[in-house]
């Protein structure tokens, strides 16, 4: 009885060892955290690109309209790729976008918008990326966008024609 | 060609298994006398593995890109040294490095084992089949080392240069010897157990081939953390990553088994736990391949991130737990009642000690590993595991397990009281003495420090008694314990009196602290053979007025396009000097950090020593009985 | 046997503090307990990458402001997740996590008691 028992016992144990492994397996292992969604922005501030101004959060956020925040540098390959999706966003009626210069060096930065044209309307800078940190964004590029000062989506690497069209949808 | 015909070499190492098989099967009921066909099989089996081993590095070492590992894993302009160790610095490779293992194992078991039962001999043959026919399967389905891409690359995809170092080269091999001795240890716990065969004679027999697993082992770690302090940076050697714990896992459970052997081949007790053991370290090992293979965690150094691969691991391994399972649930049979008699204060109790404090670790490293898997999976939270769990379970239950293997060996094999006691207890006032004074001015957590020290302090002198006194019979087991007391004793003060100044310096400039003082004379730009190299040198002025020269190097590897920090480490006896440089992205200036790291070598020596332990051991067994 | 076991428990009682190396200061002690979350395996301390480097800054920051280190590893944990701190919180997820390794050390206990108590008698 006992044999009979213990190996009922043990294998059902490993049996569900083997199917908790086996899930493990299907799940992807990069992290996005999804812990920002719905939540408030935070509250900061920072100097204006390429001044020694600063500005609230407050200030920039004031309006009720959407707004896209992007983090972005000139050494980010990938923000070169989806600087043209943020061109024609900025077309749009109804959204702002705003820039973060995430830990970048200004006269690069600006050829690099020279380059490529400014879709932004108000361009913060990050020398420390301590501001990102404020957004719980951990790397470039990386977007969110706002409605209401809460953060109604997050995109994690660069956006594509998928994203944008997304977001060309959230904003109707 | 070399992977043409290492390919089919491939192929034919596996239908042999059938031979091998129908043979043994055959051997098995039929005639009392052993088969010699069987060997010869095992042989020919080895020999196609090996062939095909020596093909790959062929196709490595010709940079032969036609061979789709060899395309993604090297390059040719890589040094040869480290074409031939990408052989099995990759994934496919490195299984066939397993297959390479395995067979040879299996073969030079039946040749040592030739006054052995003929049936224990075959069942363990089978069994080892069953897992060799389960790595072919899993090499030539999912992971063949022989791929063909057509059009031919003109190029490789290059090895990681992390990768290109000495001991790093050397480590899977080593490691890999380990790990296939338990599997040994392993089949023939089970052939063992089926035949009732568990006895003083069969621990004897077993006795070696634990000893050179756990050698192997344990070398193997060692290799692998003295990489990841050369060459990573950091000036760590372990950091409870998940393949460093799936590497300490089965150590701990092999060293468990080691010390029950050593009371199995005496007396006959403890046969279930041996056997349990003995199946614990393979599936451990086996279950660590899964865990680094399949890209279920997040490590330093994973593989290949493919579900597939991991499926089939998984799927093999839980196969092998029920078949083991199986068989010791029907086949066990526990030893008579009435010949377990031990006494309190024997050593067979400090060796059960012994193992109950390696289960516990064991657990500790385990579930550490595994729960962020089962959490994800049960509610999809994602908690991190790292260095301050394990450091605080297991570093307070490692006090009374040094005071044990201080005390425990003492205790005779069968009743016996305490005789001369006195220098037992003088020796632990010293000991307490020398560690208050020595750590009398930090101030962070000084009880558990000074508990903890006077704990290893204990063992390093009792042992170290032991060693001059000629009554001492033990050698190996003392050698090796006052090698586990000098490796955490250089743990210890490596951990209390490591100093570190991080700093960010232009050339010319200078750090002044009242230490040191450390001056960035000069950069020196060179091109070598597949990097482009920027040394710098710095000239480091300690408060006695010594001088010492580093050169920590940057290099810029084009194939990947990696920038890697290489440490200038001075060492010597007493201390290790540690300096690295890395790049400020858009600065002009350098950003330096020069660790002082005392005791870094005796680290090091003392894991050789235990592993001077076990040789001695496996050596010492000729002249014993 | 019981005498361990009570040196034992007396040991856990006390804290887990470490031995650590005197000069380290806060801010390497708690950077050292945060993942870097770009990298694969490293801590923040130990890594270089831009995100590790804003981290210590950030840091730094907040203990010169005179927050403590649970302050910071709460603020850090509510923008990233349980994932960023490598020392687990003792939270209704993670019991097991802490308790079960203890769990096995008695039963291991146990089950030894019990080899000598059926000698005795």
């Amino acid at each position: 009885m006992r044999i009979k028992t213990s190996i009922i016992f043990l294998s059902i144990i490993f049996v569900i060892i083997f199917f908790i492994f086996y899930k493990g397996l299907q799940n992807p292992n990069i992290y996005t955290p999804s812990v920002n969604i719905k939540k408030n922005i935070p509250s900061f501030e920072a100097k204006i690109f390429g001044t020694n101004n600063t500005i609230s959060s407050k200030e920039i956020f004031k309006e009720n309209k959407f707004y896209l925040m992007n983090v972005w540098a000139s050494w980010c390959v990938p923000c070169q790729e989806e600087h043209v999706f943020l061109i024609n966003l900025s077309k749009e009626e109804n959204l702002k976008i705003i820039g973060l210069n995430y830990k970048d060096n200004i006269k690069k930065a600006q050829i690099f918008l020279n380059e490529r044209k400014n879709p932004y309307e108000i361009i913060i800078s990050d020398p420390n990326g301590i501001i990102a940190i404020e957004w719980g964004a951990y790397g470039v590029p990386e977007t969110f966008l706002i409605s209401n000062k809460k953060v109604i989506k997050k995109i994690i690497g660069p956006l594509n024609r998928n994203s944008a069209l997304e977001i060309e949808r959230l904003i109707q | 060609m070399a992977s043409l015909i290492g390919y089919y070499s491939l192929i034919f190492g596996s239908c042999i298994s059938f031979f091998i098989i129908f043979f043994s099967v055959k051997n098995f009921r039929d005639s009392l006398i052993f088969d010699t066909k069987i060997v010869n099989f095992t042989f020919l089996q080895f020999i196609f593995v090996i062939v095909s081993f020596l093909g790959l590095i062929i196709s490595f070492v010709n940079s032969d890109f036609s061979n789709e590992t060899v395309f993604n894993h090297s390059h040719s302009t890589k040094p040869i040294f480290y074409k031939i160790s990408g052989t099995w610095g990759n994934h496919e490779g490195s299984l066939l490095l397993w297959l390479l293992v395995l067979t040879l194992f299996i073969l030079l078991f039946l040749l040592k084992s030739k006054e052995q039962n003929k049936q224990y001999k075959i069942l363990t043959l089978l069994i080892q089949q069953i897992i060799i026919s389960g790595f072919f399967i899993f090499l030539i389905k999912t992971s063949n080392p022989f791929n063909y891409i057509f059009p031919v690359p003109e190029e490789g995809m290059g090895l990681n240069p992390i990768l290109q170092d000495p001991a790093l080269a050397i480590h899977p091999p080593i490691l890999y010897l380990g790990y296939v001795g338990s599997s040994i240890i392993f089949s023939s716990a089970l052939a063992a157990t089926s035949l009732n065969y568990i006895s003083i004679e069969w621990a004897k027999h077993i006795k070696q081939w634990v000893l050179i697993s756990w050698i192997f082992l344990t070398l193997g770690i060692l290799l692998g953390s003295i990489w990841a302090y050369y060459e990573l940076g950091w000036g760590g050697f372990w950091f409870w990553d998940p393949v460093e714990n799936v590497s300490l896992m089965p150590w701990l459970a092999l060293t468990a088994l080691l010390h029950c052997i050593l009371v199995l081949e005496r007396k006959l007790v403890l046969t279930s736990w041996v056997v349990i053991l003995s199946i614990a370290t393979f599936t451990l090992s086996m279950c660590g391949t899964f865990l680094v293979r399949s890209g279920i965690l997040n490590s330093v150094h994973t593989f290949a991130n493919d579900p597939k691969r991991g499926l089939f691991i998984l799927i093999f391994l839980f196969c092998l737990i029920f078949l083991s399972l199986f068989i010791f649930i029907f086949f066990h049979k526990v030893e008579k009642k009435s010949i377990r008699n031990f006494f309190w204060l024997s050593k067979e109790t400090s060796i059960l000690i012994n193992n109950w404090f390696m289960m516990y670790f064991l657990s500790v490293v385990l579930v550490g590993t595994t729960y962020p898997i089962f959490l994800e999976v049960i509610s999809s939270d994602k908690i991190s595991v790292g260095p301050p769990f394990y450091n605080k379970l297991i570093i307070p239950f490692l006090i009374p397990f040094l005071f044990t293997m201080a005390i425990g060996p003492k205790l005779k094999w069968i009743k016996s009281d305490l005789q001369s006691k006195t220098y037992l207890i003088l020796f632990l006032i010293i000991s307490f003495l020398l560690s208050v004074f020595i750590i009398k001015n930090i101030t962070t957590s000084f009880l558990m420090n000074s508990v903890l020290l006077t704990s290893a302090f204990y063992l390093f002198f009792i042992t170290l008694r032991d060693f001059f006194n000629k009554k001492t019979k033990n050698l190996s087991q003392n050698i090796s314990h006052f090698g586990f007391s000098l490796l955490i004793l250089s743990i210890l003060f490596n951990n209390i009196f490591s100093t570190e100044v991080i700093t960010n310096l232009k050339i010319g400039e200078t750090y002044q602290s009242k230490n040191l003082n450390i001056y960035f004379e000069s950069i020196d730009q060179k091109d070598k053979q597949n990097f482009k190299s920027i040394k710098g040198t710095f000239n480091i002025e300690s408060n006695n007025g010594d001088i010492e020269t580093l050169k920590p190097e940057l290099r810029l590897y084009n194939q990947p396009n990696i920038v890697t920090s290489e440490a200038d480490i001075k060492t010597n006896l007493l201390k290790d000097r540690f300096l690295t440089m890395n790049l400020v992205p858009n600065q002009e200036y350098f950003n330096i950090r020069y660790q002082i790291k005392p005791f870094m070598i005796w680290i090091w020596l003392s894991v050789l020593l235990i592993c001077l332990g076990g040789i001695t051991s496996l050596f010492k067994k000729k002249y014993e009985d | 046997m019981k005498l361990y076991k009570y040196l034992i428990i007396i040991f856990i009682i006390f804290n887990f503090n470490l031995p650590n190396a005197q000069s380290e200061k806060l801010q390497s002690k708690i950077t050292k307990n945060l993942r870097c979350l770009i990298c694969q395996g490293q801590s923040v301390y130990d890594s270089d990458s831009e995100f590790a480097n804003s981290v210590k800054v950030l840091v730094e920051k907040k203990i010169n402001n005179g927050e403590s280190e649970k302050q910071i590893y709460g603020y850090l944990e509510d923008k990233y997740g349980e994932w960023i701190l490598y020392d687990p919180e003792f939270k209704k997820n993670t019991y097991f996590l802490w308790l079960l390794p203890i769990l096995m050390f008695f039963i291991g206990g146990a089950i030894i008691f019990r080899l000598f108590n059926i000698k005795k008698n």
